[in-house]
């Protein structure tokens, strides 16, 4: 549904050297009815990266397609007309504060063309499905940040859009109405099959609707997956800063050898340990441990000591590698 | 002191006092109304221009045309608003058929505080929010449709706020203009006040003009307030 090719944006400055690349060079395929993440800390270029999608900054150089239509080979009335397939929520929802909330959903539609009286009835069709046909007459700034945000939502929904592009959508909101606002999004995705692009930088986002993800490092897509994978194991730097953000520094940690052991799903990681110590007769010491719970299924990873002796070490190695759905590494470069 | 009671009691006594003052309500009103009505359009268009189309607005218009409208703008603005009514007064000949009164007033108070107020509105607009604008843009909107849809609704209370500094200002300048032949309450003042020595009719009239701009403040705070919603 969407595809970036090459993808690279640079800010100009006044001198070369003040130039800012925010996204570079990338490429990213996004099929129809996905939920796809897109993560990393602020100023890893996710909102530019975001706004390259819909055009509302023009990539430096590469291409986007969105639904089969090459974008940047559009002429500004022609990339009009197809913004409308591509709605967009943001952190600070951008509703109108001078129009009523129906007024708002409505605004889709009035900027297309749609008589009024159809207009309103489809308003309030959508203020229904955000549960806020109560507010209709409300002004935004009676509302809520959620209720806001389900303004937002029904008003994106309104031209009927292919794809729905989510910039922070949650980061101004509290747990509670961050997950009412997900849950409503992963409902609309399965009820229509809209294609989702999340941006954020919080994991927990990523992990409670996404299916795939990738991660966003200096402009730079680092790792793409599903996000079991990603999470149970990432392979860069910044993927395990993103995974694991209270990680410890190895120079600390008092053993010889660290390694890090992952768990994909299937194994429980408690009795690991105990039969690595029944069966080969290795005590391990338990550095670190973090697990996940996705969509069911456990993930996590757990810093290992071995012991000092180097034949013990490589026993508890060879046992652990022999270990169904788990990934032993030597955590060498790991900084937290 | 007693030569001002005597001016005083005369101003109540005779009827002729009282139709000066109520034909010069009426004509500071009137030439009032009428040019801040012409030059607040006037104004906003030039503002959309200058926030629309600067370098980051959403029509960005060629660069020498932005500056030329700049300069024009600011030498307008910098030339003092008696002296360039002398320059105007021959537009007023040409447009309205005379150079003196209530209604040859009305283009050189135009040409005035247009550029005023399109200043005055520029900064207005830009303080929409830029969001607000990128969302807009996000779904497909016109850079006309950007204007009129979303820069001057959501900026409606300020622009009520901006008309009634704008009808404030032209009632001064409306004042000014009695110097040098046009109609009103500005003109009783300076004729009694300064050529006629007479400091009661003087202060009569700045009364009236203080009370006029009392009441055009009031109005336009209240429907500026009333007209946001963003205060509820």
């Amino acid at each position: 549904m969407i595809q970036l090719e090459h993808i690279t944006k640079t800010f100009s400055g006044q001198s070369p050297e003040s130039q800012v690349h925010a996204v570079r060079d990338v490429s990213l395929h996004i099929a129809p009815g996905e939920i796809f993440g897109i993560i990393g800390y602020s100023g890893a270029g996710k909102s530019t990266l975001v706004r390259c999608i819909n055009l509302l900054e023009r990539p430096t150089s590469g291409k986007v397609t969105v639904d089969g239509v090459e974008l940047t080979a559009l002429s500004e009335r022609e990339l009009r007309a197809q913004r409308k397939k591509i709605a967009m929520i943001f952190q600070q929802f951008n509703l109108l504060m001078q129009r009523t909330c129906l007024d708002n959903v409505c605004f889709p539609l009035e900027i297309a063309g749609v008589k009024r009286e159809a207009a309103r009835k489809r308003g309030r069709e959508l203020l229904e499905l955000v549960e806020l046909a109560d507010k209709a007459g409300a002004y935004p700034a009676q509302l809520s940040g959620g209720q806001k945000q389900r303004v937002a939502i029904a008003r994106a929904l309104a031209s009927d859009p292919k794809v729905l592009l989510c910039d922070e959508a949650t980061s101004a909101l509290d747990p509670q109405s961050t997950r009412a606002i997900l849950r409503l999004i992963q409902k609309i995705n399965r009820e229509t099959g809209i294609t989702v692009v999340i941006i954020t930088h919080e994991m927990a986002v990523v992990e409670e609707i996404c299916q795939r993800v990738g991660i966003l490092d200096s402009g730079s897509l680092v790792e793409t997956g599903r996000v079991e994978d990603i999470f149970s194991n990432p392979q860069t730097d910044a993927g395990r800063r993103l995974v694991y953000p209270d990680g410890v520094l190895l120079e600390e940690l008092p053993a010889e050898r660290v390694i890090r052991v992952a768990f994909d799903g299937g194994s429980a990681y408690e009795p690991l340990v105990a039969s690595l110590a029944i069966d080969c007769g290795v005590k391990v010491n338990i550095l670190g441990a973090d697990t996940r719970n996705i969509d069911g299924k456990a993930f996590g990873t757990m810093l290992l000591g071995l012991p000092q002796d180097p034949a013990e070490a490589a026993r508890a190695m060879a046992y652990l590698r022999g270990q169904p759905n788990v990934t032993v590494e030597e955590a060498r470069d790991y900084h937290g | 002191m007693d030569k001002f009671f005597t001016q005083m009691a005369e101003i109540f006594s005779n009827p002729k006092y009282l139709d000066e003052f109520l034909s010069g309500i009426w004509d500071t009103t009137y030439s009032t109304v009428v040019s801040t009505a012409v030059s607040f359009l006037l104004g906003l268009a030039l503002a959309v221009l200058l926030v629309v189309g600067g370098k980051d607005g959403v029509r960005p218009l060629p660069a020498p045309f932005m500056k030329v409208l700049n300069a024009v703008i600011n030498i307008l603005r910098s030339v003092p608003f008696l002296i360039l009514m002398i320059f105007v007064l021959p537009l007023s000949g040409l447009l309205v058929g005379t150079k003196i009164g209530t209604v040859a007033a009305i283009p050189p108070l135009i040409v005035a505080a247009a550029p005023f107020i399109a200043r005055l509105v520029e900064t207005s607009l830009r303080e929409t929010d830029q969001g607000v604008i990128e969302a807009a843009q996000a779904m497909g909107c016109s850079p006309f449709q950007i204007v009129w849809k979303v820069m001057l609704p959501e900026c409606r209370p300020a622009l009520i706020s901006c008309f009634t500094t704008a009808l404030i200002t032209i009632l001064g300048y409306s004042a000014m203009a009695g110097a040098i032949g046009g109609g009103g309450l500005g003109k009783t003042a300076i004729n009694y006040g300064l050529y006629k020595y007479n400091s009661a009719v003087m202060l009569v009239a700045t009364v009236l003009i203080v009370i006029l701009v009392q009441i055009a403040q009031s109005i336009g705070g209240h429907l500026a307030q009333r007209s946001d919603k963003r205060l509820r």
